[in-house]
């Protein structure tokens, strides 16, 4: 199998979706001429054409309203926002209308839309291109949220995304050069459904996004000390896959989540309280969570690194909660 | 100038009475306590919602809005149908998820009203650039008020289609007031048609008491977006009858605005001129009132007896 990187996976797979069905549409700042702020949809203009490939004004909220009525009208709307920041300006459309439609309308209007962006930091970006904001949109009933950290699982899942029935929220993370085995032919990964990414007996981390290059290399370095580690990548976040951390955390009797996101308020909260309810007993110790300080992201490098979760507090929540 | 025939002037009349009549009704219903949630009432704005959706064809697309009753009658939808999703039954075309304010009907083409207002705005050109890109030949009509006006959404969302020249329709019912406060007090420019200029597009001003200037102007703005010459933007002016819901008190209202406002009837004003025509004549008319009347009550009892959403529904359609 041939090695892809993360932008270039995400870019065949838009590729590929768009060959196979003509009601897919990538609509979205930048997105044709250009090839795309982080070059994802590159060559797609060229092969597709304006009507299939549309560069927007600079208009996030008129974006995904737009794509929301494409979408109820019979077309299959894959709409960028760029940076998951600006998404903010989207919110109405993505909350208010697209995840409502099927739903307050009697089932009458179908919205099978993509909102793709990007999250995350380590780039020295600042405040307003770094944050992680998925929590959000999971306490939204109708959406589904899909946070990739491999090029093998954003290519089959992006492409499950767009042929989901659903308003998906997609996120991809900022190591577009990472890479993995990716094969060449269509594939689909299920969305709902975790991976247990390394196996363990002695402690469960739940991550995702790319936090869990960190949480795979913590967890060698706990190996070396004897520890132990299961790593579950969760990739969807809504729908859940509690049956997948369930049946870890009632193996190792001990749960960590790591997430890049702001830790208060956070989506492993959820998680947290979803295992207390169902695995009490399996549990040998206190649940802990890693995430963002509860400030916004910095610019410089050595600060914005303070305060976004890092190896050392992985490796010391699960220390904590070992001996 | 749009030729209007004597047939297509007393189909506009019928639509205009059964919208009046219909709204009456509902206050009523809602007066006494049984309709669930608000109504805001559309009375004296019956001239523009007829005369807008007339000017369409069935396969054409408009958004309903939360004064939109008129829409809903003029697009064709039973009176039967309506009041079920009014009374939150669940046989209503939402099955009473949505109710009256954010009505939809996928079967008439009507694709429903957002909470915020605004909101639809983009929606329905999105609809419109499927339509475009589909090449299906239908026409929508994005619907909304003078408040709606003033939200980043319109201002992002008509640039767009005036940008790709889709085939749509910018029509706003300006009833003079965004809730509780005065339009002029909140637009730099209350002339909301000379914004059209701003996006380069056709901005016209038509007095939204008067069905045949609104239908003429609407026929022509929808050929010209049928014809792939891109987008219009209408301004159909009036005064709000009632408050911003029915119960409101209008305090912030001087009461000679709302008097006069209702010396100046859209149904009134087309009655007369259609009598004077030869148009229709007196025993039509009562015959018309009879239908109709017949039609409500006969709508509403079937409603009232209808089984209520069922709370399997309130669980369905989360998801697919």
């Amino acid at each position: 199998m041939r090695e892809l990187n993360y932008v270039r996976a995400i870019n065949e797979a838009l590729m590929e979706e768009m060959a196979r069905d003509e009601r897919v549409i990538i609509i979205g700042e930048d997105v044709g001429l250009s090839g795309g702020s982080f070059s994802a949809t590159r060559g797609l203009f060229q092969r597709f054409g304006a009507k299939r490939v549309i560069d927007t004004p600079m208009s996030e909220a008129a974006i995904a309203g737009v794509a929301t009525g494409m979408a109820m009208n019979g077309l299959i709307p894959v709409a960028e926002i760029m940076f998951m920041d600006f998404v903010t300006l989207a919110m109405d459309a993505i909350v208010n209308s697209a995840a409502k439609m099927r739903y307050a309308f009697g089932g009458q209007f179908k919205v099978p839309i993509v909102f793709i962006m990007q999250g995350g930091g380590g780039l020295s970006a600042g405040p307003h291109h770094s944050q992680s904001l998925e929590a959000w949109f999971c306490h939204t009933p109708g959406l589904k949220v899909v946070y990739p950290s491999t090029p093998y699982d954003v290519k089959g899942l992006l492409k499950s995304s767009i042929r989901d029935e659903d308003p998906v929220l997609f996120v991809e993370h900022k190591m577009l050069t990472v890479k993995s085995d990716v094969p060449e032919e269509d594939y689909t990964l299920p969305l709902g459904k975790a991976e247990v990414k390394r196996k363990g007996s002695d402690v469960t981390i739940v991550t995702w996004g790319q936090l869990f290059y960190k949480v795979a290399s913590s967890a060698e370095k706990l190996a070396a000390e004897g520890i132990d580690v299961e790593v579950i990548d969760l990739r969807t976040l809504v729908p859940l896959d509690l049956e997948t951390i369930l049946s870890s955390v009632n193996k190792t009797g001990r749960l960590v989540i790591a997430h890049e996101a702001v830790k208060f308020g956070g989506f492993g909260g959820e998680i947290a309280a979803s295992v207390m309810e169902a695995a009490f007993d399996s549990l040998d110790a206190p649940i802990k969570r890693v995430g963002c300080a509860f400030t916004p992201i910095p610019w410089g490098p050595e600060v914005e690194a303070a305060v976004l979760p890092q190896e050392d507090d992985i490796i010391l929540a699960v220390k904590e909660i070992i001996e | 100038m749009v030729k209007i025939t004597k047939e297509k002037k007393k189909q506009l009349f019928k639509w205009l009475l059964k919208s009046r009549r219909l709204e009456e009704k509902l206050v009523d219903m809602m007066t006494r306590g049984e309709i669930p949630g608000w109504l805001h009432s559309m009375l004296g704005s019956e001239g523009t919602g007829v005369g807008v959706t007339a000017s369409l064809e069935t396969g054409d697309f408009i958004n309903n809005t939360h004064r939109g009753r008129a829409i809903v009658i003029t697009k064709g939808v039973p009176i039967k149908r309506f009041m079920l999703e009014v009374l939150g039954k669940k046989d209503g075309p939402c099955g009473g998820i949505a109710g009256e304010m954010h009505f939809a009907d996928a079967e008439y083409n009507i694709l429903g009203t957002q909470g915020l207002v605004g909101a639809n705005i983009p929606l329905s050109v999105g609809v419109a650039l499927a339509c475009k890109i589909r090449e299906t030949g239908q026409v929508v009509v994005s619907y909304f008020g003078d408040g709606a006006v003033d939200e980043g959404n319109f201002h992002e969302s008509v640039n767009m289609a005036s940008v790709w020249k889709l085939p749509i329709v910018f029509v706003v019912e300006n009833n003079q007031w965004a809730q509780f406060t005065p339009q002029k007090e909140t637009a730099a420019q209350p002339d909301i048609w000379r914004k059209g200029e701003a996006y380069n597009m056709t901005g016209k001003l038509v007095d939204g008491t008067d069905i045949l200037e609104v239908y003429g102007a609407a026929v022509e703005a929808v050929a010209k977006a049928r014809r792939g010459d891109g987008p219009s933007l209408l301004e159909c002016r009036f005064t709000r009858w009632l408050g911003h819901y029915v119960g409101d008190p209008q305090k912030y209202r001087d009461p000679k605005e709302i008097e006069d406002a209702r010396k100046i009837d859209p149904l009134a004003k087309f009655q007369e001129k259609l009598l004077a025509e030869k148009v229709l004549a007196t025993e039509l008319i009562e015959k018309m009132e009879q239908e109709i009347k017949t039609e409500i009550e006969e709508a509403v009892d079937f409603a009232r007896n209808s089984p209520p959403t069922t709370v399997e529904q309130a669980f369905q359609n989360v998801y697919s």
